[in-house]
């Protein structure tokens, strides 16, 4: 686990006076909440529809049980017992009152976390492959260069005022987990023909009202250059990106306006003046960086626990075949802890499930734990030997749900139960899909199928790139769904395309359960994915299956 | 002919705790949608919001929503307005859970 340089701590601490101060301020009246608002969000403080939310950055999504115990308290002691994990790998807080905000910041910063850049147009929370270091078909681990980059744009003067958020991804594997196309800079890890290390470099993803994916500018920059090309890339936005209409401020539209060839141009001039001036000096940080994610001392021992479980009980085995994925040692596996039990919230998780999820880390995992874009918890170095003791405690916990990569492993945004930004709710619409496919006893027949809701055209639910998309709006004040289809977040990523008219809010299970009933009569056997059986079909059977057999009235 | 004005109640949340209010007639700031001024004025509807904007030391983001009369005061017409009068529909939190105990 990287820790804190010195200069991080005093730097974190210095906001949290400051913001304390000001907080005093706001209580006391000295400011008003026009001269407050810009200061509490610069620490990741929003006003939500029924309280204050906290939005506390977990980089690249990497903690240490030190850090979860710490959550799990300030989830317990200043809110409801719970925190939320988000699409962009970090937590949110839905229930801190102002006056303890001081406190929770001090509370993260005892354990070097901290809430900073997690709003306004500035570099956000750098997100990576929640399997990075761990995974069997990885390059390399992607968490150094995503340090580095936290590292550089972390209080960055030049990109503090950016014309829009601007977000950046990173994948050391080819299989992409990490959503890369649909961020402002994706970031590939990828050896030449002479076997060395560099990137491919994406820009002009994001979805939101104007979704769109990534282009390639670069096919291979050499890692020495990561930092100098991705300061160009950000400088020549800062110049170019309108700032006269925020929705088309994101670097997205100004590639689309200035045409890619045009941009890379600039991007490349720009770099040639910058790369110089880099002096080699984030290199040798690179190498400290590097030493901080070194592999943990994997154990050799014998797996025998794990075969003689997984042929004699049922419930391990489900649950191994779902939550388990390769790790580049094969006496190891990653286990994916879902926080997607049918009928509960996608990604909260109790302050006691926390504590848990430390307590297992410790004690199985060379204390390493990831939190996923898709809302769930990671435990990446577990030996198989330890697997049926982690189960039997993650069954204890309540915890222990086997529906990973399947139809009730849900991404949903607050919507309209948390968010003032939503048009429409989207938990309850996750509830609900995610007990009926359960009742029906289908999700491990239906096999791999992402649904992604989003309660606004914000898109914080990634619904675009959802293999069965939800998007929730508000048509002349009744809650309204409209699906899409063929969505994909991988390295094949694609926006899903609109099935046509959209749902009443009482009509999206049943559509769902439509569309999914269309590909099991229609697919070309089990190994044929959803997403496969899609793009081979097209959009006509889904779209009889909704409006045609059903009732008429259903497709308002 | 002329649009008529629909009736307003003026909302915010509480600057401490972020909790959804109204404002009463008697100048009070209340958790409970039905005790709201139900205000069938537009120019009325602007002191208020002007009077709600002056008390930026107790509320934040005060605003006009639109409402009805009911049979227990005013009541929402939207049903985003309407969430907010509870609370998250998934957990019974905020607002729903701490007007039972009034
Ligand atoms: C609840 C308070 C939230 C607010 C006010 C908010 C606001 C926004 C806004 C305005 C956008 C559109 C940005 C643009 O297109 O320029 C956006 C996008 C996004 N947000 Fe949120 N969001 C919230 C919660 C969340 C949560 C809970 C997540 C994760 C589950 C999240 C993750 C994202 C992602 C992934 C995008 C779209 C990707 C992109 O930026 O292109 N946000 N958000
Ligand atoms: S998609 Fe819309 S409703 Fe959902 S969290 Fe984002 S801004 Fe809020």
């Amino acid at each position: 686990m990287y820790d804190y340089t010195d200069f991080d701590e005093r730097f974190v601490r210095e906001r949290v006076a400051q913001f304390s101060q000001q907080v005093e301020r706001r209580l006391d009246g000295s400011l008003t909440e026009e001269e407050f608002r810009p200061l509490r969000l610069m620490n990741g403080l929003y006003l939500q529809l029924h309280a204050y939310m906290l939005r506390v950055a977990i980089p690249y999504g990497t903690l240490n049980a030190a850090k979860m115990r710490q959550l799990a308290m300030i989830g317990a002691r200043w809110d409801k017992g719970y925190g939320h994990w988000t699409t962009r790998q970090n937590i949110q807080f839905n229930w801190p009152k102002l006056p303890d905000v001081p406190a929770i910041l001090t509370a993260l910063a005892d354990v070097g976390m901290h809430a900073i850049q997690t709003s306004g147009n500035t570099v956000r929370n750098v997100t990576a492959d929640h399997f990075a270091g761990a995974a069997a078909d990885e390059i390399a681990d992607p968490r150094a260069y995503a340090e580095l980059l936290r590292q550089w744009s972390t209080d960055h003067p030049e990109f503090q005022f950016l014309p829009r958020k601007f977000k950046i991804a990173i994948t050391g594997a080819v299989h992409d987990r990490a959503v890369i196309r649909a961020h402002d800079i994706g970031l590939q890890v990828v050896k030449n023909e002479r076997g060395e290390t560099g990137f491919r470099v994406l820009v002009g993803g994001g979805l939101g009202r104007t979704p769109l994916i990534g282009m390639v500018v670069r096919d291979f920059l050499p890692e020495a250059d990561l930092l100098p090309y991705v300061e160009a890339v950000l400088s020549v936005y800062n110049v170019l990106g309108r700032r006269d209409n925020k929705y088309k401020a994101r670097i997205k539209i100004t590639l689309h306006e200035t045409g890619k060839e045009e941009i890379t141009r600039l991007i490349e001039e720009r770099f040639e003046e910058l790369r110089p001036l880099f002096g080699g000096a984030d290199q040798a940080l690179l190498e400290d960086i590097r030493d901080a994610f070194a592999p943990p001392a994997f154990r050799n021992a014998p797996v025998t626990a794990f075969d003689d479980f997984y042929k004699s009980d049922p419930v391990f085995r489900a649950w191994a075949d779902t939550n388990l994925a390769a790790h580049k040692n094969d006496q190891y596996a990653i286990v994916t802890i879902s926080v997607k039990e049918q009928g509960k919230t996608p990604g909260d998780m109790t302050s006691a499930q926390m504590e848990l999820v430390a307590d297992l880390a410790e004690k199985f995992g060379h204390d390493d734990i990831r939190i996923s874009h898709e809302q769930n918890v990671i435990l990446p170095h577990i030996h198989k030997g330890d697997l049926p003791a982690l189960h039997a405690a993650l069954v204890q916990g309540g915890i222990a749900t086997a529906n990973v990569g399947l139809i009730s492993d849900i991404i949903a945004c607050p919507g309209m139960d948390y968010c003032a930004l939503a048009t429409a709710r989207s938990i309850p619409v996750a509830q609900e899909i995610a007990v009926r496919f359960k009742e029906l006893d289908l999700e491990h027949e239906i096999g791999p199928l992402k649904i992604k809701i989003s309660g606004c055209i914000n898109a914080c639910g990634h619904h675009h790139v959802g293999h069965i998309g939800i998007l929730g709006l508000d048509r002349a004040g009744v809650e309204n769904y409209q699906i899409t289809l063929g969505g994909s977040g991988a390295e094949d990523a694609h926006i899903g395309d609109k099935t046509g008219p959209g749902f009443a809010y009482d009509q999206v299970v049943p559509a769902v359960e439509r569309i999914v009933r269309a590909y099991l009569a229609e697919r070309d056997g089990p190994g044929e994915s959803f997403l496969d059986a899609f793009r081979r079909l097209g959009m006509e059977p889904f779209k009889a299956a909704l409006y045609e057999t059903g009732d008429a009235k259903d497709a308002a | 002919m002329s649009r008529r004005f629909t009736p307003k109640v003026v909302t915010a949340n509480r600057l401490r705790e972020g909790d959804v209010v109204y404002l009463t007639a008697d100048d009070r700031w209340t958790l409970v949608h039905g005790e709201a001024e139900l205000i069938e004025d537009e120019a009325h509807a602007q002191l208020r919001l002007l009077h709600a904007n002056a008390q930026g030391r107790l509320i934040v983001g005060a605003y006009l929503a639109d409402a009805k009369p009911g049979p227990n005061g005013p009541e929402p017409t939207h049903f985003r307005e309407e969430f907010r009068t509870r609370g998250p529909s998934n957990y019974h939190h905020g607002k729903q859970a701490d007007l039972d105990h009034v």
